[in-house]
């Protein structure tokens, strides 16, 4: 029998709508609700994790990742304009640096700025250091890509228009052109805060004492201390969705305004 | 030749440059451009570039202030030797305004500011000077009112004519135009053009490159027509556009002047 188009796409709905209600029935009788009340949702153990995961954990999360990013945005914006410039040799290493960081997983940099650095050259170097070090040199590579792009993405008549009533081209660069790239990479560079955000656990293979614990931190001693299984796990995650969603809501801001208007 | 110098009404005085091209030649890779272009523009006067599109009319303008840089041959440009590697670009700018065929305004600033911007940054005019000659050259294109809207709040039209004003606003002695009205809705090229003819009445250097015949005709103190390059037939307006002797130059009147003419014989 043939359907019309409405008939089929009505047919299509309720057979997805059927899936999906046998996978929540199947879900829910093969799960365990007893040990998953008391080994991820076990609220009830949690109370010795405040106020420290909040006080210090959250802290000293916004703390290394705004660091971080810094170093970042300063490194990005040197390789960046290394990578645009008209000398090769600084475009070749712009191109090695950011091929380099981009391609290796973080964690190995954190390894390698917390024991083989301070090892190889006898140096010891506190904690902050090492993680301004390491997310800001795998943030600076991200960061580079992110601004040439938004360097490039302004018209070219604009640096011509510029240059057309007697500007130098660093003239040019500062008052006209970077500004709008400006606007151009606040999204990218927003969401970078947020990938930021996150490397900044990576920190935990670094002997930290407790005043330096940051959220994944506190999560994982939770585990070991607390007998509430994941629990502790779950409430750090939280924490850093309370940091990660407005930033992602305002990265979607920025969007839709330069989407709007090119001011 | 000796500097003419124009009144200008409240401006004061234009002090108007020539422009002098010799043998020019410019190649991308191995097609080349313009081959061997000369032509002179004696200060005061208004040369209307013509010619189909890719016959390099543009090019040759933006050679002019360096936007392109050419292979061979010799630019003078007021008092300075354009090709000369060694030359102050900068400064020749300053004595160059430039009108681009997509207005090129910057976005990120509001008409008065577009207009104010490069005299404080490059002539290091203070903000109330800069403002007060930006004022007078909007007022000058129309748009003294418009003065605080941004350019995503203007028509086309009003773009190109704050660019004119942008331009004026350094003072230039040479103006140049890349096809100021071909990216306008037909009903605010008018407002352009009257721009443009107010601006050689008052006696400004003005190399224009158009498809606006009419324009060329009732303004070009002459008319130059490129094609393929080269120069094919220039001299006063009235001539190449009304009587014009070569076989190329009729035959492309002939298409601008009469788009729906159908060739029947053979």
């Amino acid at each position: 029998m043939a359907m019309t188009a409405r008939q089929r796409a009505r047919v299509s709905l309720y057979v997805q709508a059927g899936i999906f209600v046998v996978a929540i029935i199947a879900l829910i009788l093969a799960t365990d609700w007893e040990t998953i009340g008391n080994s991820v949702f076990n609220f009830a153990k949690i109370g010795p994790m405040f106020p420290d995961i909040f006080a210090t954990g959250l802290v000293n999360t916004l703390i290394y990742t705004f660091l971080g990013f810094i170093v970042g945005l300063s490194g990005g914006l040197l390789l960046a304009l290394m990578k645009l410039s008209s000398f090769p040799l600084y475009r070749w290493i712009a191109t090695g640096y950011i091929e380099f960081f981009r391609g290796i997983p973080a964690l190995l940099v954190f390894i390698a700025f917390g024991y083989g650095v301070p090892l190889a050259f006898g140096v010891s170097w506190n904690v902050t250091v090492i993680v301004m070090i390491s997310l800001g040199m795998v943030a600076s590579a991200y960061i580079a890509e992110t601004l040439r792009a938004g360097l490039q993405a302004v018209p070219k008549g604009q640096m011509e228009a510029a240059r057309s009533l007697g500007m130098p081209q660093w003239r040019a660069m500062v008052t006209i052109v970077i500004p709008q790239a400006f606007k151009i990479v606040l999204p990218p560079l927003t969401n970078e805060i947020i990938l930021l955000t996150k490397d900044s656990s990576l920190i935990y293979v670094l002997g930290l004492t407790a005043s330096q614990y940051e959220l994944t931190k506190f999560g994982r001693d939770g585990i070991s201390s607390l007998g509430a299984g994941l629990t502790p796990l779950l409430v750090a995650g939280a924490f850093y969705l309370v940091i990660t969603i407005p930033l992602s809501l305002l990265a979607r801001k920025f969007e839709s305004r330069s989407a709007r208007t090119k001011r | 030749m000796n500097d003419v110098i124009h009144s200008s009404g409240s401006t004061g005085t234009i002090h108007a440059a020539g422009v002098s091209i010799k043998d020019l030649r410019k190649a991308y890779g191995s097609n080349e451009v313009l081959k061997g272009i000369s032509l002179d523009v004696a200060p005061g006067e208004v040369v209307c570039l013509i010619g189909p599109s890719g016959s390099g009319k543009s090019t040759l303008l933006r050679c002019v202030n360096l936007l392109e840089q050419p292979n061979q041959g010799s630019i003078q440009v007021g008092g300075f030797e354009a090709t000369d590697p060694d030359v102050d670009i900068d400064r020749m700018r300053r004595k160059v305004g430039m009108v681009f065929q997509q207005f090129n305004l910057f976005p990120h600033l509001d008409a008065k500011r577009n207009c104010s911007i490069a005299q404080t940054k490059v002539l290091k005019r203070s903000q109330a000077e800069a403002d007060k000659v930006s004022m007078h050259n909007l007022e000058r294109v129309g748009l003294g009112h418009l003065a605080d809207r941004y350019p995503d709040q203007l028509s086309g039209g009003q773009q190109q004519r704050v660019a004119i004003a942008r331009a004026l606003s350094m003072e230039p002695e040479l103006m140049l135009f890349d096809e100021p009205t071909s990216a306008l809705d037909p009903e605010t090229v008018g407002d352009v053009l009257s721009v443009m003819r107010n601006l050689a009445k008052e006696g400004m250097t003005m190399l224009v490159v158009t498809h606006e015949m009419g324009f060329a005709r009732e303004v070009a103190d002459r008319v130059v027509f490129m094609d393929g390059g080269v120069v094919v037939e220039e001299g006063v307006a009235e001539q190449v556009i009304g009587a014009p002797t070569q076989p190329r130059t009729k035959e492309f009147l002939r298409r601008v002047l009469d788009p729906t003419h159908i060739e029947i014989e053979e």
